[in-house]
C-alpha cells in the first residue's frame, strides 16, 4: 500500500516530479514557462494543489462519518470519566459556601453552608434532581444516598409550620397574586435583574434545559435588599413554577422554601427594614413583624440535622467539599483503588480494592492466552509454510473457517464442550480417565477463559505468523544444517530469529484483542476468569456509576493505544491483511 | 521438497517393527483397559493382539495379501468394539482397525521413509511424524468445536450433549424440533429479521463511503495520510467494549441510543476499517494510467471511475463489504449497548440464551451461522484469487 502512494517512489510524470525537474532546469536556465506563458513551476503546483485538494474532498465525508460516529463518543468517554458538573450544578450555593471552610479539622461548616444547602436542597428536590446528586455522591461515601433522600422528603415541614403562622394572622399570605405583588418590581420600580439571572441559569444547568421562556415576573430590586432570602427563594420558585410546570406565576401559592426564608429575613433585621416599607403587602408584613414571637425560630442547622441527623456528620461535608469541582481525578483514583483523602491521595481500605486485582488479572490472562496462542499458532503456521502449496491450501481451511465463524458459535461451542456435562468430560468418563462423580470443572473459571479465548483468537496468530514465515527461504534452513549445524541449532540461530517479526505482530495483535474481551469472558469466565471489560459493562448497565465506567475504559484504551503505537512502530498499521 | 529422492521401502527387521507395532497396540489397550476395569490387562492385551497381527501380517502372508490382511484387521476391530461397546464402539474400533491395518504395513515396509531425503537420522525421522502429529492435535483443537456444534444441534433431546441414542446412531435419537424451535419462536424470527435490517444498512454505508475514502488515501499526494488513516483504522483497534461504552454515553446524549438508526451507524463505523484496508490493497496493484488513458480518450472522473477503476478493484469492494456484513452480523458487544430491546440482533439473542435459558435451538442456530460463513470463506477466497489473477499477481 504504501510503495504505491508514497510520492517519492514515483518515478513517472507525477506533478511532484515534474516539479523536481523544474527545479533543476531552473538552476541552469531562467524559469521555464508551461504552454499558456504563466512559469511551468507555478502551473504545476496549481496542479499539485489540485490533486491534494481532490484527495481530501474524497476522504472527507468518511473522516467525517467517523468523527462523528466513533471519535466523538470515545472523546466523549474520556469526558465523562473527569467530568463532576453534577455537584455544582445541583447544589451551587452550597458550593460556593464551603469554600471558606476547610474542612480538615472536626469542626463543622458554618451556618451558611446549611443555609444554602437547605435551599439548594428544596430546589433539587422539587426538580428531582437530589436522588441523582445522591448516588453520584453515594459512589464516594457510602449513605450519602440515603441521607439526600431522607432529606429530600422532609424539607417542606418547616416551611409549612411558618405558613400556618402566617395564615393564621392573615389570610392574604396563602394567596398567589398577593406573593405577586409584594415581590414583583412593578411598572416602575428598579429591578433586580442580575438575581433573576444567576436563578433561572442555576436552574438551567441543573434540570439541564434551557429553560428560555418568558417567565412573567421580575424581583424589585427593593425587595431583594429588605428581605434577601425570601427574594431569591421566591425567584427559584417563580422560574420553577413559570418554566418547568408551565403554570402562571400570578396565580400560585409559592412553595414552602419561600415562607422558610421570609421567617429567616424577618428574624435576622428584616423587621427593623420593614417599619420603613409601604409598598405593596406592608401592612401583612409589619403584622408579622409585630408578632414575630409567634413565628417559629428559624436555626438551619438545626432543621438540617431534624432532617436527617447525618447532616451533623462532618465526613459527609467533606465529601461534597471534595467533589464540589467541576472535574475531578476521583474516578480515575477509584479505578485504580485510590481515594481523594484528607491529606491527599491514598489508597482504598483493603476490602474495597478490587480494580487493581481486576486489571493484574486482565493483564495475565492475556499473557496467557497471547502464550499459548504463540506455542499452538508457531507449529501450525510453520507446517502450513512449508507444506506443498495446494495441501497447505486445503489445511488453510482449518484456520479461516474459525476465524469466520461467529464468535457467538466458537463461545457456545466452548460452552458444549466444556460443562461438566458436556462433551469432554463425556469422552473421559467413557474412557474412564475419570469417575463420573468427580468430573473436571472447566468453565466459568480461568481455565474455561484462557482455553476458549485461545482458541478464538488463535487464527489471529497464525495468519501473520504464515504471513512472515512464508517469505523466509527454506534452503536458509538447508544451508545450515549443510555447514554442520544441528536441527535445534539451524532452527534457533537462523530460522527463529527471521520469524520474530511475524510473532511480534501477532501476539500484539492477539494481546490487543484479548485485554477488551467481553463477550467470551461473560459467558465461560464464571466470577474468576471475568475480565476489566466485564466490569466496565457492570458500570454502565447494572451500578449506573457511568463516571467509573468511563474512568477504566479510558485506562484500557490507554494501554491499547500504547500497544497499538508498538504495533504500528514494528508492523506498520498499512500492513495489515485480512484473509 | 524432495519429492525426487526416493529411499528403498524394503522390509524392516523384525526387532524394529514388532516392539513398535505393539507399543502402538498398548496405546489404544489403555483406554479400553481403562474402561472395563483394569489398565494393565488393556495394556498387555492391546501389545499382545497388534503384535499378533503384526507378525502375521508381515512374516507369515506379506506384501500380497495386504489388502485382505487390512480388511480382516478391521472386520476384527468392528466386532471387537461391538461387544465391548456397542455401536458407538464398533464405530471407533473400525477407525482403529483402519489405522492399525495401515500403521503395520507403513512401519513393517519402511513406508515412512518414502517421501523423506534419505540422510535424515532416525531422531529426524521421529521428529518429522512427532511434529506432524502435533500440527495435526492443533488442527484438532481447532476445528472440533465447530464440528461438534453440528451434530449436536440434531438432538432430540434437551441436551447439550450426545445422547446414547445419538451414539447408537438411533433415528429416534436425532429430530429436527430445535430447528422448528428457530423458525417458529418469535423472539428468533425478530432477531433474524433485525440482524438481516441491520448488516446490509450498515455494510452499504461502509463500503460506499470507504471505496471513496479508500480511493482518495491512495492518490498519490495526501497530507497527514498517516494520521487520517490511523483515525479510519481507530475503530478495529480499540476494544469494542470501549467502544460500545463510549456510543453508549454520546448516543443517548444526541438521542440515538435504543434506535435503529444509532445501531446502523454504530456498525457502520466497526466496519470501515476492514473496506479500507481490503480496497486500499486492491488499489496497490492499480495501474494509474488507465485512468488517465480514459481522461485522455474524453471520460469524465465519474464516467472513469464507473467504468475503469470500478470494475477492476470490485473483487476488494466485495471482500471489504462481507468483512463489513460479517462484522456488523456478528457483532454483540456495541448492539447490546447502544440498541434496545427493539433491535436485538440473532448474536444479542444468541448471548442471552447462553447467559440464562440455556436451550439447544443455540446450537440450531449457531450450525445455521456456521453454514452461512461457510458460504461467506468461499466466496471471499474466490474473489481473492480473481482479484489476483486479474493483477497478474498469480498463474492461477
Amino acid at each position: 500500500m504504501t510503495d504505491a502512494t508514497d510520492p517519492d517512489k514515483f518515478t513517472g510524470a507525477t506533478p511532484d516530479n515534474a516539479l523536481r525537474n523544474s527545479d533543476r532546469a531552473e538552476e541552469q536556465a531562467g524559469p521555464v514557462l508551461a504552454a499558456d506563458g504563466t512559469p511551468l513551476k507555478r502551473s504545476l503546483s496549481r496542479a499539485l494543489r489540485r490533486q491534494k485538494l481532490r484527495a481530501l474532498g474524497l476522504i472527507a465525508p468518511l473522516l467525517i462519518f467517523v468523527l462523528v460516529t466513533f471519535i466523538a463518543p470515545i472523546a466523549d468517554m474520556l469526558f465523562r470519566s473527569v467530568e463532576n458538573q453534577i455537584v455544582s450544578n445541583t447544589i451551587p450555593n452550597t458550593v460556593q459556601a464551603l469554600t471558606e471552610w476547610e474542612g480538615t479539622g472536626d469542626d463543622l461548616p458554618p451556618q451558611s453552608a446549611y443555609e444554602a444547602m437547605y435551599f439548594d436542597l428544596f430546589l433539587a428536590a422539587e426538580a428531582k434532581q437530589h436522588t441523582r446528586l445522591g448516588s453520584r455522591l453515594n459512589y464516594e461515601q457510602a449513605g450519602i444516598s440515603s441521607l439526600f433522600r431522607t432529606t429530600g422528603r422532609s424539607l417542606d415541614d418547616i416551611g409549612d409550620d411558618v405558613q400556618d403562622v402566617l395564615e393564621d394572622m392573615d389570610e392574604s399570605w396563602g394567596e398567589g397574586p398577593f406573593w405577586y405583588d409584594m415581590m414583583w418590581v412593578g411598572n416602575s420600580g428598579e429591578a433586580a435583574r442580575d438575581l433573576f439571572d444567576t436563578k433561572r441559569s442555576q436552574l438551567a444547568r441543573m434540570t439541564g434545559e434551557s429553560l428560555s421562556g418568558d417567565v412573567n415576573f421580575m424581583p424589585s430590586a427593593q425587595m431583594a435588599e429588605m428581605l434577601p432570602l425570601t427574594t431569591q427563594a421566591y425567584t427559584s420558585w417563580a422560574i420553577f413554577a413559570a418554566l418547568v410546570d408551565g403554570d402562571t406565576v400570578k396565580e400560585e401559592e409559592p412553595w414552602e422554601a419561600v415562607f422558610t426564608a421570609l421567617a429567616y429575613d424577618l428574624q435576622n433585621g428584616g423587621a427593623e427594614r420593614v417599619a420603613a416599607y409601604d409598598g405593596a403587602g406592608a401592612a401583612q408584613l409589619q403584622q408579622a413583624v409585630e408578632n414575630l414571637d409567634q413565628i417559629p425560630q428559624i436555626d438551619f442547622q438545626a432543621i438540617m440535622a431534624e432532617a436527617d441527623e447525618d447532616w451533623n456528620n462532618v465526613a459527609n461535608w467533606r465529601t461534597i467539599k471534595l467533589y464540589s469541582p467541576d472535574y475531578t481525578p476521583g474516578y480515575f483514583l477509584n479505578a485504580v483503588d485510590m481515594q481523594d483523602g484528607l491529606d491527599g491521595f491514598e489508597a482504598r481500605p483493603e476490602n474495597q480494592q478490587i480494580y487493581m486485582m481486576l486489571f493484574k488479572r486482565t493483564l495475565f490472562m492475556s499473557l496467557m492466552i497471547t502464550g499459548s496462542c504463540i506455542l499452538l499458532g508457531y507449529p501450525v503456521a510453520w507446517i502450513l509454510a512449508n507444506l506443498p502449496m495446494r495441501t497447505a491450501n486445503i489445511l488453510m481451511i482449518l484456520v479461516l473457517l474459525p476465524f469466520w465463524t461467529s464468535l457467538l458459535v466458537r463461545t457456545s461451542a466452548w460452552k458444549v464442550m466444556l460443562q461438566q456435562q458436556g462433551v469432554i468430560n463425556d469422552v473421559l468418563v467413557w474412557l474412564g480417565l475419570v469417575a463420573d462423580n468427580d468430573r473436571l470443572i472447566m468453565i466459568n473459571n480461568q481455565f474455561g477463559t484462557i482455553v476458549a479465548m485461545t482458541h478464538i483468537l488463535l487464527p489471529f496468530m497464525i495468519l501473520p505468523l504464515y504471513s512472515v514465515m512464508q517469505t523466509i527461504p527454506p534452503s536458509y534452513l538447508r544451508a545450515a544444517k549443510s555447514l554442520g549445524a544441528t536441527n535445534w541449532t539451524a532452527f534457533w540461530r537462523v530460522y527463529f530469529p527471521q520469524s520474530v517479526p511475524g510473532i511480534g505482530a501477532g501476539s500484539i495483535l492477539v494481546f490487543i484483542l484479548a485485554i477488551g474481551y467481553y463477550i467470551t469472558p461473560e459467558i465461560v469466565g464464571g466470577t474468576t476468569g471475568t475480565f476489566i471489560s466485564n466490569r466496565i459493562a457492570y458500570h454502565i448497565s447494572s451500578s449506573l456509576n457511568w463516571g467509573l465506567a468511563a474512568a477504566l475504559g479510558s485506562i484500557l484504551l490507554a494501554v491499547v493505544l500504547i500497544l497499538y503505537w508498538a504495533y504500528d512502530k514494528i508492523v506498520g498499521i498499512d500492513n495489515v491483511k485480512l484473509g | 521438497m524432495a519429492e525426487v529422492i526416493l529411499t528403498d521401502t524394503g522390509k524392516k527387521p523384525i526387532s524394529f517393527w514388532l516392539p513398535v507395532v505393539a507399543a502402538a497396540g498398548a496405546f489404544a489397550g489403555i483406554f479400553v483397559g481403562t474402561a472395563n476395569g483394569s489398565t494393565l490387562a488393556g495394556v498387555l492385551g492391546g501389545a499382545i493382539l497388534v503384535g499378533l497381527l503384526g507378525f502375521l501380517a508381515i512374516e507369515m502372508l506379506g506384501r500380497p495379501m495386504e489388502k485382505t490382511v487390512r480388511w480382516a484387521i478391521v472386520a476384527l476391530f468392528v466386532v471387537g468394539g461391538f461387544l465391548l461397546g456397542g455401536i458407538p464402539g464398533a464405530v471407533v474400533g473400525g477407525l482403529f482397525g483402519w489405522f492399525y491395518g495401515w500403521f503395520i504395513y507403513w512401519i513393517g515396509y519402511n513406508r515412512y521413509r518414502a517421501k523423506l531425503v534419505p540422510y535424515l537420522t532416525p531422531g529426524q525421522v521421529l521428529w518429522h511424524y512427532a511434529f506432524r502429529v502435533i500440527c495435526g492435535a492443533i488442527f484438532v483443537f481447532l476445528i472440533t468445536p465447530i464440528l461438534v456444534v453440528m451434530p449436536l444441534s440434531f438432538n432430540a433431546e434437551n441436551f447439550f450433549t450426545f445422547t446414547p441414542e445419538m451414539l447408537s446412531f438411533d433415528p429416534a435419537g436425532y429430530s429436527l424440533r430445535h430447528y422448528r424451535d428457530f423458525f417458529y419462536s418469535s423472539d428468533w424470527q425478530q432477531a433474524l429479521w433485525n440482524s438481516v435490517s441491520i448488516a446490509p444498512v450498515a455494510t452499504l454505508l461502509a463500503v460506499s463511503f470507504g471505496t471513496l475514502a479508500a480511493i482518495g488515501l491512495s492518490s498519490e499526494h495526501v497530507p497527514f495520510r498517516r494520521a487520517i488513516m490511523a483515525v479510519l483504522i481507530s475503530p478495529m483497534i480499540v476494544p469494542l467494549i470501549i467502544s460500545a461504552a463510549g456510543m453508549y454515553f454520546f448516543y443517548s446524549r444526541i438521542g440515538l441510543q435504543g434506535t435503529y438508526v444509532g445501531v446502523v451507524l454504530a456498525h457502520a463505523a466497526l466496519g470501515i476499517p476492514f473496506v479500507i484496508i481490503t480496497v486500499t490493497a486492491t488499489l496497490v496493484g492499480f495501474d494509474r494510467s488507465l485512468t488517465r488513458a480514459s481522461a485522455n480518450l474524453g471520460a469524465g472522473p465519474v464516467r472513469t471511475f464507473f467504468k475503469v477503476q470500478m470494475p477492476l478493484i470490485l473483487p476488494g469492494v466485495i471482500s471489504g463489504g462481507l468483512f463489513a456484513f460479517i462484522t456488523s452480523f456478528d457483532e454483540v458487544v456495541v448492539v447490546l449497548f447502544v440498541g434496545s430491546a427493539g433491535q436485538k440482533t440473532l448474536p444479542w439473542q444468541m448471548f442471552i440464551g447462553l447467559r440464562e435459558q440455556i436451550s439447544p435451538t443455540i446450537l440450531a442456530v449457531a450450525t445455521i451461522l456456521v453454514a452461512i460463513s461457510i458460504c461467506l470463506l468461499t466466496t471471499v477466497e474466490l474473489l481473492r484469487r480473481r482479484s489476483e489473477r486479474l493483477r497478474g499477481m498469480s498463474p492461477g
